[in-house]
């Protein structure tokens, strides 16, 4: 691996960590908090396994550092400047109806995001995509689930949703940015062209958001930075929460 | 029906006849019921049982199912702020487990003709209890450890002597559960553990939390024989099948020595072998903190069952939103059907 992909690697596996890790941790902010205790299980696996994959990330990252730090130093001792991950996934948890949404964003995002990643030259990236398909299938399943029963429920929950869906519309469009790191890499077959994925995602959201009765939204706005580590002010108030025991005890194991 | 059964059976002898019949029928019922409960045979839910035996059942198969779910909180508490990605996932997964227990335990409490949504009601009365231990508030992320260990380790102690309980559906859940509660406990001790081995302020941490944590987990025994309520129907009629001291003091003796692995003190200053008795002896527990905390005292009481009700309401227009998607979609099948 010659050394500037490497670096681009170690940055890409870093934001792939960064976007699960967050994610992860806001669907965690729901336990105990559920309509019923059965989603809190369901919704607990799902947090479960966005956790998981940011260990994997990160512990890649970490391998490719070779610097002595840890799947938790990229984790707990990094600030919202240097997290790289997209703004979607650091929105804060808002009601049922915007966590779905979001979720379902993010969902149709990992689904076809990833079998391009499985398609990777890099082993370690590949394997992961692996793994982490087989747990997206299941998020889909359950996110899609919950938009169509929430948009063509009640009253109030079709307008929860509708207002979710206008909220959230405008941090979907960097989602298929890209910049020169992770052109290096679609270019050398490593990481994928986000790019070429919106088409397919907007296909797959309108039509789940059609047949939920939600109108897609036109494209009005855009909000970008996740990648630049430009990010929402909801980011500080969360890592700050995340991190707090791990920073004040330095260095300890546990 | 004609005329002479008519008047036969509104003839006084009939009614009381009948009664005769009924009485015969209840204590032979009765009878099988105990000589199944002698014969260490499980009452299944379609059985014959007291109505005082069911009743008795409904309200500890709720209160443990209630356990399970408010015991969620204080640990909850600490998923945000676990110091490590693997903490965080076991903590995230154990939570997640006391979920399960409690669906499971809810499912097995509704065997015995209640629904969930009356017991989930009963809970967030008052009317229904749950371990009171989930009162006492976690401070620290050590307190997630003593929970695990010492709190867990208390359940489990009840859990395995309720495998033996005589009533199937709880019996057979008590067998899953334990599996799983043994496990936090494991993973519990090893956070404390870590933290007993690490840093002198995470040391303190921990000794801490054990400090806090380990005359309420005590407590989660129950107050002594002679003073428990329910305690001599329930062994009668082998709900339960050791009584709360005996269960304490072997949680007593196996503490000890986990308490010297991990090198802190011990908080019960008394704490002695008692060679004769083959058991340690004990300091007094305080049974006015006890009975304090019970009595909707302790640090958390409203707060646990505030955040119950404050979820459950949260989430009505949800349940709402199933409900009302469900119908259209049967009405739309039903009128492509026609
Ligand atoms: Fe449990
Ligand atoms: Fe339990
Ligand atoms: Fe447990």
């Amino acid at each position: 691996m010659s050394d500037a992909i490497k670096q681009a690697t170690l940055e890409y596996a870093t934001r792939l960590g960064d976007d699960s890790v967050v994610l992860g941790h806001r669907i965690s902010e729901w336990v105990s908090y559920g309509p019923f205790l059965e989603e809190d299980i369901a919704y607990g696996n799902v947090a479960l396994d966005y956790i998981g994959r940011a260990r994997m990330y990160y512990t890649y990252a970490a391998e490719l550092a070779d610097d002595g730090r840890t799947e938790d130093d990229f984790a707990y001792m990094r600030s919202d400047r240097d997290y790289r991950n997209l703004l979607l996934m650091e929105m804060p948890r808002g009601d049922f109806a915007y966590s779905q949404v979001r979720q379902l964003f993010a969902d149709v995002y990992a689904t076809v995001m990833l079998p391009e990643l499985l398609k990777s030259k890099d082993e370690t990236l590949a394997a992961i995509a692996a793994k982490a398909i087989k747990e997206t299938k299941y998020h889909l399943r359950r996110s899609r689930d919950w938009v169509l029963r929430l948009g063509d429920g009640t009253e109030e929950s079709h307008k929860r949703t509708q207002k979710a869906v206008d909220q959230l519309w405008g941090y979907t469009h960097e989602l298929f940015d890209m910049d020169e790191t992770e052109q290096l890499l679609a270019d050398n077959g490593i990481g994928v062209d986000v790019s070429k994925l919106r088409d397919a995602w907007h296909a797959m959201v309108s039509s789940i958001l059609t047949e939920a009765t939600i109108t897609v939204p036109e494209d009005s706005w855009a909000v970008r930075g996740g990648r630049t580590g430009y990010h929402t002010e909801n980011l500080g108030h969360m890592l700050t929460e995340m991190q707090i025991v791990h920073r004040s005890h330095p260095g300890c194991q546990w | 029906m004609n005329e002479s059964t008519q008047a036969f059976r509104e003839h006084p002898e009939f009614a009381s006849l009948k009664i005769v019949e009924a009485i015969t029928m209840t204590i032979s019922q009765e009878e099988n019921f105990m000589r199944k409960i002698e014969n260490e045979e499980k009452i299944e839910p379609k059985d014959w049982m007291p109505e005082g035996y069911r009743k008795n059942l409904i309200r500890q198969m709720s209160q443990h199912a209630h356990s399970e779910v408010i015991g969620m909180q204080p640990e909850g508490n600490w998923i945000t702020r676990a110091p490590s990605l693997r903490r965080k996932a076991v903590l995230l997964s154990k939570v997640q487990d006391e979920a399960g227990h409690g669906l499971y335990l809810y499912s097995a409490t509704e065997t015995l003709g209640i629904s969930r949504a009356e017991l989930i009601e009963a809970l967030q009365t008052g009317e229904a209890k749950y371990a009171s231990i989930f009162n006492y508030p976690t401070l620290t992320w050590g307190d997630v450890g003593a929970i695990g260990w010492l709190v867990d380790g208390a359940a489990i102690c009840n859990q395995v002597s309720l495998q033996r309980t005589s009533y199937g559906p709880y019996s057979r859940g008590m067998i899953r559960i334990c599996k799983e509660e043994s496990f936090h406990q494991r993973q519990g001790y090893e956070a404390l553990l870590a933290l007993a081995k690490g840093s002198p302020e995470q040391k303190q941490m921990a000794q801490d939390s054990l400090d806090r944590f380990y005359w309420p987990a005590l407590m989660m025994f129950g107050p002594h024989d002679s003073e428990s309520a329910h305690s001599a129907k329930s062994m009668e009629w082998k709900i339960k099948r050791e009584t709360n001291d005996d269960l304490r003091q072997k949680f007593i003796d196996q503490t000890v020595p986990q308490i010297e692995v991990l090198g802190l003190e011990h908080p019960d200053k008394e704490i002695k072998w008692n060679e004769e008795r083959g058991h340690y002896d004990s300091g007094e527990i305080d049974w006015e903190e006890f009975y304090n905390v019970i009595n909707g005292n302790g640090h958390c009481n409203r707060q646990r069952v505030e955040h119950h009700i404050d979820a459950h309401e949260e989430g009505t227009w949800v349940r709402d939103a199933i409900t009302a998607y469900n119908v259209k979609k049967n009405a739309k099948k039903a009128q492509n059907a026609a």
